[in-house]
């Protein structure tokens, strides 16, 4: 990518480092925390009357599920609020005189924002081993799942960032369509559990197949086949690209 | 001295119609300071914001230092320095922090050094590890400004620099742009603070409705357009002006005890030798005499109820 302003993306990448560590605590707990509790009581209280899904102990079956809630929870917030607050502040003007494009500017902030919810992913994992016994089957693809999907989610966080014009536009989204796509994804289930029309209409969520292939990294076990997982991930990646590609040629929303 | 802007058949219209730029055009030489003159929604922010990036013309063509502001923008921008009108800094964040960020985001790689100088230059760098939401609005300004100089501009925007400050900080305000132009800097700054732009500016561009109205020499402009008032302080007051004297542009004070004679610093004759000479034969007798310059205001009154079409750029 020659001709990308690389000192440009590092000062947008490392801005938004500093804000995340300035908080690490915060930024840590919080999650740490719910994971803990979804384990109390998906794990220990549900678990104990589910024993085990397709061979594997409950509670360590939705290890996956909760690292992807985390995943896209996290992504889109971070990357929301990273794009949103220089909109809020004024400082946007900044990113916009500069000799920085809509390349620059993603990799800075969707990097950032991906990096910390990979960072946080991992915490609750680790956190995970305190309680179930979790064995990594496929560690690489389990990686990669993890970077796509943060990837992925960072974009759509910052389209939805950019798209935001009060702090309340910027809640709605990850609260009435996020969190719902992934209780409704397989976090906490296999799709063969529920019925077959149900389990049609499962299909139709983007994110069953993002927790499936991560769920296949860990236990080779997968709703759908693994290749297509990767495909909705990078499909997701190359929409959100173009939208924000476009947001920039146009400065809808930026500009205004 | 070449030129480090060049604007051309610049226009702007808003997809609401309302039309910000008619057909401007303006050569700007290196190390000179411009002063875009005009009162609120002439077009004067409209044309910064095209040539620094932040709007897009519907018209015409920018080129800062030979690049195209559209096709060869990454060129064109490092060049540029802007401080933007509002005050708008990330308020968790260090003053030298802000300052690193903008160099970084401008390509350039960390040179504390000169960040160090940019920062004394503007009697910051002993709030250097202060965050920028616990400093005063003139300190604030400096720190855009500083901003603005961090990856070495060679031209530098100031968008109404001093608008909303005090007197004081207004005069800090010159100070800072004083040293910038020693420094060579190229300097385009907004205004409708006309005593400013008299007392920065090399020349003096006036706007309004979009329409840059002329560009001049900020003393031609003055000389040009600046009328003159001969203020006559008498020994005795007087109840009327003489009859004699009524033919001539006079006015008595309110107390009698002087006259005002305004004349044209371009005419042939002022009068003003006659007038005199007329005064001792009514036998009124002067105490003294001076003249004021009609401010700046009352100039960019003149140009914009009388709209020149000529524009020497």
């Amino acid at each position: 990518m020659s001709g990308v302003n690389w000192p440009g993306v590092w000062a947008i990448f490392h801005h938004e480092m500093t804000r995340f560590f300035r908080t690490v605590m915060q930024s840590l707990l919080s999650p740490v925390l719910s994971t803990v509790l979804y384990f109390v009581v998906f794990g220990a209280a549900i678990g104990g009357r589910i024993q085990s899904v397709e061979g594997v102990e409950y509670g360590a079956f939705i290890v996956p599920g909760l690292m992807m809630l985390t995943i896209l929870q996290q992504s889109v917030s971070n990357a929301s609020f990273g794009i949103y607050f220089p909109k809020f502040s004024g400082t946007i003007y900044e990113y916009l005189v500069s000799p920085v494009g809509w390349i620059e500017v993603t990799l800075g902030f969707v990097g950032a924002a991906a990096m910390k919810a990979v960072l946080i992913a991992l915490v609750i994992l680790l956190t995970s081993f305190f309680f179930v016994g979790v064995h990594i089957l496929h560690p690489f693809w389990m990686l990669a799942f993890l970077i796509l999907t943060a990837t992925g989610f960072s974009l759509l966080g910052f389209i939805i960032g950019l798209w935001a014009k009060s702090f309340e536009q910027l809640q709605i989204v990850p609260m009435m369509v996020i969190t719902p796509l992934v209780f409704l994804g397989g976090a906490f289930y296999s799709s063969d559990m529920l019925p077959p029309f149900w389990e049609g209409i499962a299909k139709l969520n983007p994110v069953l197949y993002l927790v499936s292939g991560f769920r296949w990294s860990f236990f080779g076990l997968a709703d759908v086949p693994v290749g297509v997982s990767l495909v909705a991930v990078g499909l997701m990646i190359a929409v959100c690209c173009l939208a924000i590609r476009w947001i920039f040629a146009t400065g809808w929303r930026l500009r205004e | 001295m070449t030129a480090i802007i060049q604007i051309e058949n610049l226009s702007k219209q808003y997809d609401s119609g309302t039309r910000a730029l008619s057909d401007v055009s303006l050569s700007i030489e290196e190390g000179e300071i411009i002063a875009l003159l005009g009162p609120n929604g002439a077009g004067k922010t409209t044309l910064i914001s095209i040539i620094c990036g932040l709007v897009v013309p519907t018209g015409g063509r920018v080129l800062v230092g030979g690049h195209d502001i559209r096709t060869d923008w990454r060129a064109a921008r490092k060049l540029i320095g802007l401080v933007p009108q509002e005050i708008a800094l990330e308020p968790f964040e260090k003053v030298i922090n802000c300052v690193r960020f903008t160099r970084g985001l401008y390509g350039e790689g960390p040179d504390d050094a000169y960040i160090e100088q940019v920062l004394r230059s503007l009697a910051l760098w002993d709030k250097r590890d202060a965050m920028t939401r616990e400093l005063s609005g003139g300190m604030k300004r400096r720190v855009l400004i500083a901003k603005a100089l961090a990856h070495r501009p060679k031209v530098l925007f100031l968008d109404e620099p001093t608008a909303g400050v005090d007197v004081a900080l207004r005069r800090e305000m010159w100070e800072v742009v004083d040293q910038l132009r020693r420094d060579g800097v190229t300097i385009i700054l907004t205004t409708h603070y006309l005593e400013e732009a008299e007392e920065m500016a090399d020349r003096i561009g006036v706007i309004n409705k979009g329409q840059l109205l002329l560009v001049k020499p900020t003393a031609d402009l003055m000389g040009e357009f600046g009328k003159k008032t001969l203020t006559i302080e008498l020994m005795e007051p007087l109840a009327v002006v003489p009859q004699a004297l009524l033919d001539r542009p006079l006015r008595l004070s309110p107390d009698g005890r002087s006259l005002a004679y305004e004349y044209d610093t371009r005419a042939e004759r002022t009068g003003i030798a006659h007038l005199l000479g007329d005064l001792a034969g009514q036998g009124i007798m002067v105490r003294d005499v001076s003249t004021r310059q009609s401010s700046l205001e009352e100039v960019f009154m003149t140009l914009v109820s009388e709209p020149r079409q000529e524009v020497t750029a």
